[in-house]
């Protein structure tokens, strides 16, 4: 039986039968078939696709992109986070709500708009040219993009760790003598980088397979600002889908590999903390 | 992001709004440092979500209030916001079934395999939207065995209303799913166990004590789905094949008449889907903060006594 | 190093914690702040402490005015009610870490703040724990090791915030007593809070006893339960009886009945005034017959409970208030009380006192 523990509560096997149902069919055989494609390949066909310049480009810019824009939103979202959590300024409960927009708004409107704002005759694109900064059409306005969409993860993150830290903790280490630099290092910092390091993985992970916010300001020329998502895109409207597929599996072996990486974050921050 | 699950399992401090009366540390940062940061994160949100949303009202309104209104009246643009609608009117429901089910399977009982049946929920979080469509068409496409089949019998779901509805299943279940988990977790079983003990039934129960205690959180979860479910771009576009007045969504038409340079038209079909996230941002608010989740009793009366021994 | 508290004063919003306290603390004592929540015990210590900003006020160490030094600066030693140790640094690392904080010029080498953990650790005993973390510890060998860290620096003062609150009973008593031998060995200043009035009583060389945000009264252990300043402090420290009289001619009438007023304090004009006459359950006698002059009352016997220690005699007094009375076995034996029975209860005149209101 799969129960581990009885209980009285009832519909154990419906709730469980219609979620499995249900994930097969719009989770599980899809993603089967990309498989299934795959093996259609021979692997000598799959490492020519997968490592033509073209393609290694592609990965070379979501990668890197994604990097930065998750290392900024780090540094960033910390920053927020902490502010949010532990100072008083007015407006605080609207900017607290407003972290959540790139969760609600869709991304082909947030491409469209960060276009418009960057070029070179809008409002902050106007400044930025001046000083000689091209952000459209360049590797840049996709790190621009991807700082948007994954800003609310590593704020979101942790927040909650921050708002449950004990201020007895520092306190006490206050009256053991320790200036504020050494709390924050030696207290409030062992707390947080767990955290920290799940929000940047989360942020990561989701810069990476982004495609509509990007595809806008990106310029998608092929060599120099074309994203993986996007060649995806075009190699399935030449119908070329087996190299499509080449290209995706990789993405999602990436992608699969972040989802771990977190897991095993969680899993470290939660000992810590339950202890 | 199945950890993001289990965080929220964990602790739900970020349901609950920030306590008010806080103890203030009597270490703390200098004042000037203090304004620093504040001034830092106020630029950085300020910079990166303030100005955007602003910059799509103004761009909308470039050419005045009229132009405005006639670039939503478009016989086109309604045809993108009635396959929105549609696409979300059997996404939204069913999801909401989805959610329902697995926040029940997942808090109330303890089984072999949870933690892959959490993983696999958020899945569709890691997967790329493009992907996410590839997948639909590589199974249902004209080209695979399925999709050949289903094309003898007259049934076209890619490059159809179907397939984009399918996509936006794909991409949205979780949602709901990731709002009630932790709601079911954290307000217990308990009332649930008395209504069985006095007598009611499975359904009863549910109907009855379950529901109403968790009626914000699934009301929040199927605003969200609704939002993401409107604005899914990545994974609709893969599918939908981009037949004007067929099969855009509001979304893809906003991409459609942007690269045709008519940008007004555009922003103001992206207008409307920013409003409907502000609106989702504001219930949100309101939906959660109100919610009847158990404050942490020993945090509130430890900070209580604190302030009045 | 002596403490002084001047005319402290400090509100949290519309909250008043402390009206006007002052306070003074002789080097070497060991001093209790006794109250009940909300009596501003807590705060009083917190913001000797540095970790609260009175409204007004000042804090002198030593004659020095501290109150503009932080908490940092102050190098008092503070015990939290729930330990605060931390969590991620085994129980080594959390005594050295106040060693390992000290800016360079003073800080020691590793080599002597190792020794100086090890001697702390064997002090309070738990040396065999020193490379554990707090979660695998128990609640009376987290308090041990939260008082080895925060000794470790030296402190000249020493806070304890509810230092056994958190505790079960036995080991409630075994920490209490080594408490009292720890301060008689070391003679630090030590300032602790709380609520159990045995433990300060037994504890402390002095106590302080606080309610609403003032001090009712300062004394020796034997001072505040044997001549309590006030209703307050009479009631708070041990069991009492509290009766509705009247006063007439200066004297205290409860029903018929006249009682000596044991002067001082509440004297004042008496007359055609209400009082409220307190007497602890073991000063009341039981008579069978009526005692020479009319210095008792009647009362009716309505339940006699004999299992403990002494026996416990509830009665109805004449006048209707509710009577509770202590006496020892031999005596309950002599009388032969029974329920309804009708009896004289005499109140040991030099312990009754009265509160005027």
């Amino acid at each position: 039986m799969l129960l581990k523990r009885r209980s009285i509560l009832p519909g154990f096997s419906l709730t469980l039968g219609f979620t499995l149902l249900y994930l097969s069919l719009i989770v599980l055989v899809p993603l089967s078939t990309i498989f299934l494609k795959t093996a259609s390949l021979s692997w000598g066909q799959f490492w020519l696709t997968i490592t033509s310049p073209r393609v290694m480009a592609a990965y070379r810019l979501s990668f890197g992109a994604s990097l930065a824009s998750a290392m900024i939103n780090s540094v960033f979202g910390l920053i927020v986070a902490w502010v949010l959590v532990r100072y008083q300024f007015p407006a605080k409960g609207i900017i607290d709500g407003l972290v959540d927009m790139p969760f609600a708004l869709p991304t082909a409107v947030a491409g469209i708009t960060l276009t418009a704002l960057y070029a070179s005759n809008g409002w902050i694109g106007h400044y930025l040219e001046l000083m000689g900064i091209k952000v459209v059409f360049a590797p840049l306005g996709v790190v621009v993009a991807l700082i948007f969409v994954g800003l609310p993860f590593v704020v979101r993150t942790v927040q909650p760790v921050l708002e449950d830290l004990d201020p007895d903790f520092e306190e006490a280490a206050a009256t053991l003598g320790a200036d504020r630099l050494q709390i924050i290092l030696r207290i409030i910092a062992p707390a947080v980088i767990p955290a920290l390091l799940t929000g940047f993985a989360l942020s990561f992970a989701r810069a990476i397979g982004e495609y509509g916010s990007v595809i806008f300001i990106s310029g998608n020329m092929p060599m120099r600002t074309e994203i993986v998502p996007l060649l995806i895109m075009s190699k399935l409207e030449q119908f070329d889908y087996a190299g499509a597929t080449a290209i995706a599996v990789v993405m999602l072996v990436a992608s699969f590999l972040m989802l771990l990486t977190v897991n095993v974050l969680q899993r470290w921050s939660s000992r810590r903390l339950t202890a | 992001m199945a950890s993001v699950i289990r965080l929220k399992f964990e602790n739900f401090s970020w349901l609950i709004p920030g306590p008010a009366n806080r103890r203030r540390p009597a270490t703390g940062e200098p004042v000037l440092v203090r304004m620093i940061l504040i001034g830092i994160a106020l630029a950085f949100l300020g910079l990166f979500l303030v100005v955007p949303v602003v910059a799509v009202f103004a761009q909308a309104l470039q050419k005045g209030v009229a132009a405005y209104f006639a670039a939503i009246s478009e016989p086109e643009a309604w045809s993108a916001i009635r396959l929105t609608l549609l696409t979300v009117a059997i996404a939204v429901p069913l999801n909401l079934v989805f959610g329902v089910a697995a926040a029940w399977a997942i808090a109330r009982f303890e089984f072999v395999g949870k933690n892959i049946l959490i993983t696999l929920i958020d899945l569709p979080f890691a997967v790329s939207p493009i992907i996410s469509g590839m997948l639909f068409v590589l199974l249902l496409g004209a080209h695979s065995p399925l999709g050949a089949w289903l094309a003898s019998h007259g049934i076209k779901i890619i490059f159809a209303v179907p397939g984009i509805v399918l996509a936006t299943l794909f991409v949205t279940f979780p949602i709901t799913a990731r709002e009630l988990i932790p709601i079911m977790v954290a307000v217990g079983s308990e009332e649930e166990e008395a209504a069985m003990v006095l007598g009611a039934n499975g359904w009863h129960t549910f109907l009855r004590v379950t529901l109403p205690n968790v009626k914000w959180g699934t009301l929040y979860g199927a605003v969200l789905c609704n939002a993401r479910a409107m604005g899914e771009f990545g994974a609709v576009s893969v599918v939908s094949g981009h037949i004007r007045g067929v099969t855009d969504t509001m979304p893809l038409y906003v991409e459609i008449i942007y690269n045709d340079y008519n940008f007004v038209a555009a922003f103001a079909v992206a207008s409307l889907l920013t409003l409907l996230a502000l609106v989702t941002l504001l219930l949100k608010h309101f939906l959660l903060s109100g919610s009847a989740i158990p404050l942490s009793s020993e945090k509130t009366s430890e900070t209580v006594e604190r302030i009045a021994a | 190093m002596s403490i002084e508290v001047r005319n402290v004063r400090k509100t949290f919003g519309d909250f008043v914690a402390l009206e006007d306290v002052s306070l003074e603390i002789a080097t070497g004592e060991l001093v209790a702040l006794l109250g009940l929540s909300g009596s501003g015990k807590t705060t009083l210590l917190r913001i000797i402490a540095g970790l609260e900003i009175p409204d007004r006020g000042t804090i002198h160490f030593h004659g020095e005015d501290a109150s503009g030094r932080s908490a940092r600066e102050r190098k008092v030693g503070f015990v939290f009610q729930h330990y605060a140790l931390f969590r991620h640094m085994t129980v080594f690392e959390n005594v050295a870490f106040g060693l390992r904080v000290q800016p360079r010029k003073l800080r020691r080498s590793e080599r002597e703040i190792a020794a100086r953990v090890h001697d702390l650790l064997k002090l309070v005993q738990v040396d065999f724990l020193a490379s554990r973390c707090p979660s695998q510890l128990s609640g009376g060998q987290r308090q041990r090791v939260a008082l080895a860290r925060t000794l470790a620096v030296e402190p000249k003062v020493l806070l304890l915030d509810e230092p056994f609150g958190a505790l079960d009973a036995k080991v409630r008593q075994e920490l209490r007593r080594w408490l009292k031998r720890l301060h008689d060995e070391l003679r630090i200043t030590s300032v602790f809070v709380t609520h159990d009035q045995e433990e300060a009583l037994e504890l402390a060389n002095r106590v302080v006893v606080m309610n609403a945000g003032r001090v009712e009264q300062i004394g020796t252990a034997e001072e505040v339960y044997h001549h309590p300043a006030n209703a307050f402090v009479y009631n708070f420290l041990g069991n009492v009886n509290l009766f509705h009289g009247r006063v007439e001619n200066g004297k205290v009438y409860l029903g018929d009945t006249a009682v000596e007023v044991q002067d001082t304090h509440e004297r004042a004009h008496l007359n055609g005034n209400k009082a409220l006459v307190y007497v602890r359950p073991h000063f009341l006698d039981i008579e069978r017959t009526p005692p020479e002059g009319n210095h008792c009352f009647r009362a009716t016997v309505r339940n006699i409970n004999s299992a403990g220690p002494q026996v416990k005699v509830e009665l109805t007094a004449q006048w209707g208030d509710l009577v509770q009375v202590e006496i020892d076995h031999e005596r309950y034996q002599a009388l032969g009380l029974a329920i309804g029975a009708e009896v004289f209860l005499r109140p040991r005149e030099k312990k009754i006192f009265v509160y005027q209101i």
